[in-house]
């Protein structure tokens, strides 16, 4: 099929005027993006020096219970009389580096099996698809579920178990990704030149897909940690008396009137969560070569 | 030209699944020698571009043999490309996607370099290709975005010919480019292999262009070479209808406004026929 | 008798560092029954002028000055004219043809309704009327079995055809003038014939005015009967298409025809190379260049 003769630089007046339909964030998504990543980054300071920073010991049963906030406490205090505040603190140093950790790991597992999928083709595709679609093929949460309980509840397992259901959507998009550029002239070019398949993955692949992946890992963070926190919160996570949001939510069931049990932890989850989420959308907006919002022509990564 | 072709071909034939499957080429064979350039001309459709594949090893053979220097030129496939083939370069139709994105001009010439000091070859500055295809040296650092479409053609050829090859194909190299540099950028890609004593197989729908800077020319219609030779000889006097058809279609820009002639349905119907005489033209 | 007069039209291009300049005041008349080819590299403006014309410019493109149709006597300004003035012109009195025959019909819709819908909405003729009318067009065009062909889509034709069918589509509603944006460049040149024939022979035949946008001075030479040489947004030369091509006045036209293969001035492949290795016409290579025009 012969291309067209005109060449790139004449201006296309279609790709000026159409433009991506904007989701809800539009060009608000730069300043939340920033403001996501100043609210990840305290978090991030909190998790690295609670100890330092937390008033009272966060396993240390020693005040009155179930104050509520103001008496001498920021949060208030639990029914073992242990300070919220500083559970809180605590736990972001349990959730937030478990979380990383939990996506990391996702995407070098998925990204590697995706990319030997797509790359090599044929009965490797399909052997590494099949196990993909197998493990795709369970509600996320009740396949975590499962395998942490028979693992043994415990944080480690529970974060296991989220390794387990979460490195199949990594795989899939690298694989969709790696596809998309496997024929490309300059892939195919560096063949003819002699490179292994590791040095075309390495040189010519994974520079051109790192942009997608990582936009779903960011966004992905806020998932790990719901996904971990729901796992203790049903008790196949963190064991008492570790400080951990979710299993502080679902301690605060117990004792519905004291509301600030539940609401501190809640709340925790719930600005982590966002943030990174604002991250992930200001980070894909900012890889679209196609949007006008950050900066026209997109990051170089 | 040397006695033993660099690169030859005999009967090879591509084929795509359907039903019935298609054959793009239908049973083609040609010989190229060092320091030669032929051309392959057509129009699309014609299987010009499946032919280059299947010469250069990207595109798989139904049958027949492609042998670069005797050696049997295997598919590109999980295996590395063995070495002595990487004597064997292309050059793409689309120059936006035959540089990678995300590295530094110099470095994907350097590539080249490479490949060339594995074989055993001289190394090169890629600085010194970028200045030999008529671009500064200091764009070395620089990205292929930054680039014009024309310029990034001439740094492709660039990384191809830093590899030394000694046979140079070509895939409609210049039909994406600017009209006022085909011309150039093509006259150019002649004299680098000549200087480098390669050959080089030269497709395009272009014949003006090709009737500048090919010493051989081939015609294809629908899979198979309908007329073949010296350049020259085919342009002044075709021998067969296509060939005829191809040439009187083409608009001369001599002001006269005169059309090109449209070939009608019977003239279409002749084009399947194989002249043996066509396939052996030799200058006078 | 002048049909399309431009007049002064500036297009400038709303950039974060200002107004970036792409058409730089041009003058150009369009006679009635003529073709009038509008030639340039890429860059140099030509199809954003043809755009113009039919008020098609992307958003952060401004445009001034004065695009005036005349027919029966009376004129119509087309630049900045209000939505329904345009509405009335595109397809009915001014009509468009573009490069990728592929792109240019709707791939969903069957060729048939593609004609008529159109009629039916300008002309406000019966579907019966639109039909018959509808396989004139592609007899008119050449379109094998035109009945047909009515029912199959665009992905059913040959490139060719397409271009033939995008070409009926464009005249189903009688326009005065034609725009026509490359539209045999995407074409084998056996096929790019057939169409450059039709072309002619439309504008023989029906008084069809045509404004042909090409970079392929081959193409102008058969069929233009004036010629405008574009250049970074300004014209550089205007004449018919015998003297442009015998005695061109500017130095770039001449450059123009000095680099095409079948020129009348011949050159070995060395001076080609030389050429461009060298510093020609215009800029050295070099490779920052942010608004290249074309190549060198």
């Amino acid at each position: 099929m012969t291309l067209p003769t005109v060449t790139t630089d004449e201006i296309d007046p279609t790709r000026l005027r159409w433009r991506r339909p904007r989701l809800r964030l539009g060009r608000w998504s730069a300043p939340l993006g920033i403001a996501g990543a100043a609210v990840a980054l305290l978090w991030i300071l909190v998790a690295i020096f609670a100890p330092l920073i937390e008033p009272h010991d966060p396993l240390a049963q020693n005040l009155a219970i179930l104050q509520a906030p103001g008496h001498g406490t920021f949060m208030g205090t639990d029914e073992l009389g242990r300070d919220v505040f500083s559970r809180v603190l605590s736990g972001a140093s349990v959730t937030i580096p478990l979380s990383l950790l939990l996506v990391v790991m996702s995407v070098l597992i998925g990204a590697v099996l995706g990319s030997i999928a797509g790359f090599f083709g044929r009965w490797v595709d399909e052997l590494i698809m099949r196990i993909t679609d197998l493990v795709m093929a369970f509600p996320t949460v009740i396949l975590a579920m499962v395998i942490a309980a028979a693992l043994g509840a415990s944080l480690l397992n529970a974060v296991l178990a989220a390794l387990i259901v979460s490195w199949p959507s990594y795989a899939r998009l690298t694989r969709g990704l790696v596809l998309g550029l496997r024929q490309s002239n300059y892939v195919v070019s560096g063949q003819l030149l002699g490179f292994s398949a590791l040095k075309s993955l390495w040189r010519d692949i994974a520079p051109n897909i790192l942009g997608p992946i990582l936009v779903l890992a960011s966004l992905d963070i806020g998932t790990a940690i719901l996904l971990l926190s729901g796992l203790s919160f049903l008790g196949l996570g963190a064991k008492p008396p570790t400080a951990e949001w979710g299993s502080m939510v679902s301690d605060a069931v117990q004792n519905f009137d004291s509301w600030w049990l539940g609401l501190f932890p809640g709340l925790a989850i719930l600005t982590v969560v966002v943030a990174f989420n604002f991250i992930g959308d200001a980070l894909r907006d900012a890889l679209d070569p196609k949007s006008n919002t950050l900066r026209g022509g997109g990051l170089t990564l | 030209m040397t006695d033993q072709p660099v690169l030859s071909t005999t009967d090879v034939v591509v084929e795509y699944r359907g039903r019935p499957p298609l054959r793009a080429v239908d049973g083609v064979s040609l010989a190229i020698g060092a320091g030669e350039v032929v051309a392959l001309v057509g129009e699309s459709g014609c299987g010009k571009s499946s032919l280059a594949r299947a010469v250069i090893g990207i595109e798989k053979r139904a049958s027949g043999s492609v042998r670069f220097d005797s050696s049997d030129v295997p598919v590109l496939g999980i295996r590395r490309r063995p070495r002595e083939f990487t004597g064997m370069q292309m050059v793409f139709q689309d120059p936006n996607s035959s540089l990678n994105p995300r590295r530094r001009v110099g470095d994907q010439i350097g590539d080249g370099v490479s490949a060339a000091l594995a074989r055993g070859e001289a190394g090169s500055d890629p600085a010194d290709w970028l200045e030999r295809v008529g671009l500064d040296a200091k764009a070395a650092r620089s990205y292929p975005h930054e680039f014009s479409g024309g310029q990034k053609q001439r740094i492709a050829i660039a990384r191809a010919l830093a590899a030394r090859p000694r046979m140079l194909v070509a895939d409609e190299p210049i039909s994406a480019l600017d009209a006022s540099t085909q011309t150039s950028v093509a006259a150019l890609m002649r004299t680098l292999c000549l200087d480098a004593g390669a050959g080089m197989l030269f497709i395009s729908h272009d014949l003006s262009v090709v009737r500048r800077i090919a010493d051989r020319t081939l015609v294809m219609y629908r899979g198979r070479i309908v007329e073949a030779g010296d350049t020259e000889t085919i342009w002044q006097d075709p021998m067969h209808p296509y060939t005829e058809a191809l040439l009187a279609a083409i608009p001369v820009p001599d002001g006269a406004g005169r059309l090109p002639v449209t070939p009608d349905d019977e003239d279409r119907l002749s084009w399947t026929e194989l002249i043996p005489e066509a396939l052996e033209r030799t200058a006078e | 008798m002048s049909i399309l007069a431009i007049s002064d039209l500036h297009i400038d291009l709303r950039t974060s560092d200002g107004p970036r300049p792409i058409v730089g005041g041009i003058d150009l008349v369009l006679e009635k029954g003529r073709i009038h080819g509008l030639a340039g590299e890429s860059g140099s403006g030509k199809t954003m002028t043809a755009l113009a014309i039919l008020g098609l410019l992307p958003d952060s493109m401004t445009a001034t000055g004065s695009i005036a149709l005349t027919r029966e006597g009376s004129t119509t300004e087309l630049l900045g004219a209000p939505r329904q003035v345009l509405a009335g012109i595109r397809g009915r009195r001014v009509a468009m043809v573009f490069q990728d025959p592929s792109t240019s019909l709707h791939p969903q819709i069957s060729v048939g309704r593609q004609l008529t819908d159109h009629m039916r909405h300008h002309l406000k003729v019966g579907k019966q009327d639109a039909r018959a009318r509808a396989i004139q067009l592609l007899e008119r065009v050449s379109v094998p079995d035109p009945a047909g062909a009515l029912k199959k889509f665009p992905h059913q034709f040959s490139g060719g055809q397409r271009q033939r069918i995008a070409i009926a589509v464009a005249l189903a509603c009688d326009p005065d003038v034609l725009l026509a944006d490359e539209p045999t460049t995407a074409l084998d040149v056996t096929v790019q014939a057939g169409v450059l024939q039709l072309l002619r022979g439309l504008v023989d035949d029906i008084g069809l005015s045509v404004l042909l946008v090409t970079h392929d001075l081959g193409v102008m030479s058969a069929v233009a009967d004036e010629v405008t040489v574009m250049r970074a947004g300004v014209i550089v030369e205007s004449a018919p298409r015998h003297q442009l091509f015998t005695a061109p006045q500017h130095e770039y036209t001449r450059s123009l025809l000095a680099a095409l293969p079948g020129s009348t001035l011949e050159e070995s492949p060395d001076v080609l190379v030389q050429e461009l290795l060298g510093a020609p016409t215009g800029a050295a290579p070099s490779p920052a260049t942010a608004d290249a025009e074309g190549d060198e």
